[in-house]
């Protein structure tokens, strides 16, 4: 059964066609990954899923409910959390407040309540706050919660990005290249993170660039270039693909 | 070291409101007056600061929602004799509903326009004024004849006895500061941050940005025009002079310059921006030339205000080990 379906979606940005029709459906509980050449249109793709963008045509279906063209704050609510390829954190804030804004979208208190003090928006604050601090566990940055985010190591900085997305309750977790800027140890730690996001029985969509990672870590690719889909398949598949490797052929084949 | 820091700044904070609230039995009616001053112009600040300093957004018409508030207490005060006081939520929610007009559509723009385009809002609404719109304003020559307020019988007369005005101007400063120190430190006080250091992350994060924008500028223009009541209380007569574009400056400059985002760096500008030029009355028409060249000198050297926000620490050691949990 799939969790979210993407079908014949179309994104122009003036004459260029970024993302032609293309169609996938990632079921639940897997961790699907959508690689392609640079340029391809991926990050367009999650762009286009989580609202960042309007479609030009085709939809977006998650749990059976057409979210297409919805505001990005409805979509997180929707459940689906994304990070981002160039890291987009709160810099000047604690990295505790970082994941709290994730918290956001699951607490209710209004500006009323605050001012108030109400013993429910006390409470509520307690149980983000300890929310917030469960995932910092989770991604292994309990002992940074009070540093700012902006001096964390870039390795850091991802692990507190996906932090953030998880505090949102996600059923659906989009990950743009959450590799980059990573040594191979933290690489390595990280496919084990993706594997215990995925035995929350949240659902992983990711985009990277490091091939290792991806055919270690997925287990179901799409292939895009030029904005169209060119290949479907279990990584294996997807490694014996001939116009895969065209694709890739002079820039990125040493790595299959 | 770090306790002993915060017991100074305890130590200095009572410190400060002890000599704030016995300061009208040593000093004259004049100075008793220009406290009163420097109490409305620390409300008006702390409520541009909620859209300012935590919401980013460089609204230079804060005025206009003081004119809505006093305007709205001085027309329904003289013609049906409403206590004033009374007239204090009418007034906030006036200014309130107004805001939530005028800024629906302009709540998408960025920085300089933004700036621009309320400018353009003080102005309008000046010269609706001037213009005596639907005959209710009285013009340029404004509205006379408005009550001072009264608390439980007691007459507060600010011109006889601007001593008494101070407890109840002081009084509603207290309460601001309280309520509003409770709002930047929630989940509301939390969104307004995010999207100011970064609103497409904030919108990744599950924030309807452009739903808190319109709330910031709504509860910003709530204590602006009641504010005004107070204003309009305190003067017996109000006229689109005391609304004009210059009092959103000074507003204005009173966050960028005390802090932004921070109440206590709010409170210090509001002294310093409305309190300096009394002080250095003696130097005359030197003293805006000094006033001015001070400005200057405080932007280059630190631009983010004299008492930036410190990062929010929060009670984490308070949480209890099985409290952590998904």
């Amino acid at each position: 059964m799939s969790l979210l379906q993407v079908e014949n979606i179309i994104k122009r940005f003036g004459g260029l066609l970024a993302v032609d029709s293309v169609s996938f459906s990632v079921p639940r509980g897997a961790v699907f990954g959508l690689i392609g050449p640079n340029g391809a249109g991926k990050t367009t793709v999650f762009n286009l899923i989580t609202g960042n963008y309007g479609p030009n045509g085709g939809s977006v279906i998650f749990q059976d409910r057409d979210i297409t063209g919805q505001p990005t704050h409805r979509i997180v609510a929707a459940g689906i959390a994304r990070t981002f390829q160039t890291i987009r954190l709160f810099a000047n804030m604690a990295v505790i407040e970082n994941v709290l804004a994730g918290c956001h979208c699951r607490m209710r208190s209004g500006p009323v309540a605050a001012m108030l003090r109400l013993p429910s928006q006390h409470k509520e604050e307690r149980q983000a706050l300890s929310k917030a601090m469960a995932e910092l566990e989770f991604v292994g940055l309990f002992d940074q919660a009070e540093n700012l985010a902006r001096n964390l190591s870039y390795g850091n900085q991802r692990l507190l990005e996906i932090a953030r997305a998880l505090a949102s309750d996600p059923r659906l977790i989009i990950l743009d290249e959450p590799a980059g800027g990573m040594n191979e140890l933290e690489t390595a730690a990280l496919v084990s993170l993706i594997a215990r996001i995925q035995a929350r029985g949240i659902t992983v969509l990711l985009i990277e660039h490091d091939m290792s990672l991806v055919m270690k870590a997925c287990e179901q690719l799409v292939v895009l270039e030029y904005g169209k889909k060119i290949a479907e398949g279990t990584p294996a598949e997807i490694k014996k693909n001939p116009l895969v490797i065209e694709a890739y052929l002079g820039s990125d084949d040493e790595d299959f | 070291m770090k306790p002993a820091a915060g017991q100074i700044r305890k130590t200095a904070y009572a410190a400060i409101i002890l000599l704030w609230m016995v300061a009208p039995l040593f000093i004259g009616k004049y100075w008793t007056d220009v406290l009163n001053n420097v109490a409305i112009y620390a409300v008006l600040g702390l409520s541009l600061n909620i859209i300012l300093g935590y919401g980013g957004m460089f609204h230079m018409g804060h005025a206009a929602f003081y004119a809505v508030g006093a305007y709205t207490t001085a027309i329904v005060n003289t013609a049906w004799g409403v206590p004033v006081l009374w007239l204090m939520p009418a007034a906030g929610l006036a200014a309130g509903l107004f805001a939530l007009v005028v800024a629906r559509p302009i709540i998408h723009l960025r920085g300089d326009y933004l700036l621009i385009v309320t400018i353009g809002m003080v102005e309008i609404v000046r010269i609706a004024l001037i213009n005596n719109v639907f005959g209710i304003t009285g013009g340029a020559n404004g509205i006379f004849g408005i009550s001072s307020p009264s608390v439980f019988g007691f007459q507060v007369n600010s011109i006889v006895a601007p001593a008494h005005y101070f407890y109840l101007v002081t009084a509603f400063l207290a309460i601001t500061i309280v309520l509003f120190y409770l709002l930047e430190n929630s989940r509301f006080g939390r969104a307004l941050k995010f999207l100011c250091s970064d609103e497409v992350a904030a919108q990744g994060s599950g924030i309807n940005t452009a739903g808190y924008k319109l709330a910031a500028f709504v509860i910003g223009a709530v204590w602006a025009g009641m504010t005004g009541t107070l204003y309009a209380s305190k003067m017996g007569f109000i006229s689109p002079e005391s609304f004009s574009f210059w009092e959103s400056v000074v507003m204005f400059m009173i966050v960028i310059l005390g802090g932004s985002g921070n109440i206590a760096g709010v409170l210090l500008g509001a002294a310093l921006i409305i309190g300096l030029p009394e002080i250095f009355q003696g130097l005359q028409q030197y003293r805006l030339l000094i006033f001015g060249l001070a400005l200057m000198i405080m932007m280059i050297f630190r631009p983010q205000g004299i008492l930036p926000p410190k990062p929010r620490s929060y009670p984490i050691d308070k949480l209890e080990k099985n409290e952590v949990s998904f």
